[in-house]
């Protein structure tokens, strides 16, 4: 009896350690100090009251210009371990400000996926970025919704309304899910309180901020809906000429559910999909950690691409994070900038957003504020 | 919502048959065998993922 009480308090042990780490994993609060150029922050609920108290409710950061201008739709966080995605929009929130039009910054657009990792992945939890007053914690997150907030998943998602079949997980993925429906999935719903705000406020380009592995085809590029080829091809040219190579592609017609093909189809928005390159992501990486995650350094992946099995290149210096989120800033900054010269009634003039060389010199963690000395009225909780 | 609550009575069911097996055991082995099995199932119970 006495040996069965040790095994049991032992099990309740580590019953107790690995419920605390899921615990505080799921519910670790990520702040978002708000910058100069944040006017309001809303919630997602309030174009879509479904979503209330749903663990995607999430902030909404709205900069305005001065001038009357365009609108944009930013969002970060579709897939979150795709992290230079994410950050990218810590930077704009807590840096940026407007000369002119608006723009709706969404940080974690798919919340329920932040508060989970892949699992059998191996993933870390969390990860930190280096600031010069310590650093600033990030939840990890996974490409899917959390199965605590939608459950169960089908043999086959039929995606709605186009009922293409697309794989069982997939149900939960943010950009498998648009353009989302009122009486569906929590996914459904988020992209559809998302498509209610673009129709409300007049949405002129949606930006959605990814990362890609290597082995996949549609990487370092901006893939656009038909209706915005001329401003995706205008930026990718100028970019590869002058900052970095990135591509352009365009969005297939009958590939459905993804943000670049339905917010292009049922809205008036030009949709805009940014990839980078994330090696953390690729199938055959090593050890799955936050060195490769933020260092972007993986010898088995520099292996696949000197076999030809790669469609980006990698060295040994690898894709590290600020080179990523460097990437994202610029693309941002130059589309703003091809759409502005063509729309001149609708131009959106974006100020104090660092760009690549910037990012890759300064670091991301120089663009974080720490919340511990910031206003309490200026900070926000992811 | 109906498969979730019936998902959850077939977890809570399975974990009493192994707390059951975990009482009546006499082997040492099969005791942290069913404890470490009872970990997952547990943490399932209390929505802890």
């Amino acid at each position: 009896m006495i040996r069965k009480s040790i095994i049991i308090t032992l099990g309740l042990i580590l019953l107790v350690f690995s419920g605390l780490s899921f615990y505080k994993s799921r519910h670790f609060k990520e702040p978002v100090v708000i910058g100069p150029g944040v006017t309001q922050v809303k919630k997602l609920s309030e174009y879509f009251s479904d979503l209330r108290g749903t663990a995607n409710d999430e902030n909404i950061y709205i900069l305005e210009g001065a001038k009357k201008g365009g609108t944009i739709l930013i969002l970060g966080g579709s897939h979150p371990e795709e992290p230079a995605a994410r950050l990218t929009t810590w930077v704009l929130t807590e840096n940026a400000t407007l000369e002119q039009g608006r723009i709706f910054v969404v940080n974690s657009a798919n919340r329920s996926a932040t508060t989970v990792t892949r699992p059998s992945g191996a993933y870390p939890a969390s990860y930190t970025i280096k600031t010069d007053w310590g650093g600033q914690k990030f939840r990890m997150g996974d490409r899917w919704a959390n199965p605590l907030d939608q459950w169960p998943d089908p043999e086959v998602y039929i995606h709605y309304p186009t009922r293409q079949n697309l794989a069982y997980m997939d149900v939960r993925n943010l950009n498998r899910a648009w353009p989302g429906r009122a009486n569906g999935t929590l996914t459904e719903k988020t992209c559809y309180a998302l498509v209610e705000l673009i129709k409300k406020e007049n949405v002129d380009i949606v930006i959605d901020l990814h990362e890609a592995e290597l082995q996949y085809p549609v990487i370092s590029t901006i893939v656009s809906h038909q209706k915005g080829l001329d401003v995706a091809a205008m930026a990718s040219m100028v970019l590869s000429d002058e900052e970095f190579k990135i591509g352009m592609e365009k969005s297939p017609l009958e590939l459905h559910g993804l943000s670049h093909r339905e917010i292009g189809d049922h809205t008036n928005a030009i949709p805009l999909l940014f990839e980078t390159p994330e090696p953390f992501l690729d199938a055959t990486r090593g050890r799955t950690d936050e060195k490769l995650l933020l260092e972007g350094k993986d010898e088995f992946v520099v292996r696949a691409g000197k076999r030809g099995l790669l469609f980006e290149k990698i060295d040994e210096k690898g894709w590290p994070i600020d080179v990523r989120v460097g990437r994202h800033c610029s693309t941002i900054l130059q589309v703003l900038d091809v759409w502005s010269q063509d729309h001149a009634d609708k131009a959106v003039v974006l100020k104090n957003v660092p760009k690549y060389d910037e990012v890759i010199k300064k670091g991301t963690g120089a663009f974080l504020h720490n919340p511990a000395k910031a206003d309490p009225k200026t900070v926000y909780f992811e | 919502m109906i498969i979730t609550i019936l998902y959850y009575l077939l977890v809570a069911f399975v974990v009493f048959l192994m707390g059951w097996n975990l009482l009546k055991s006499k082997k040492w082995q099969e005791e942290v065998l069913y404890v470490i099995v009872l970990l997952p199932f547990l943490l399932r119970l209390l929505r802890l993922k």
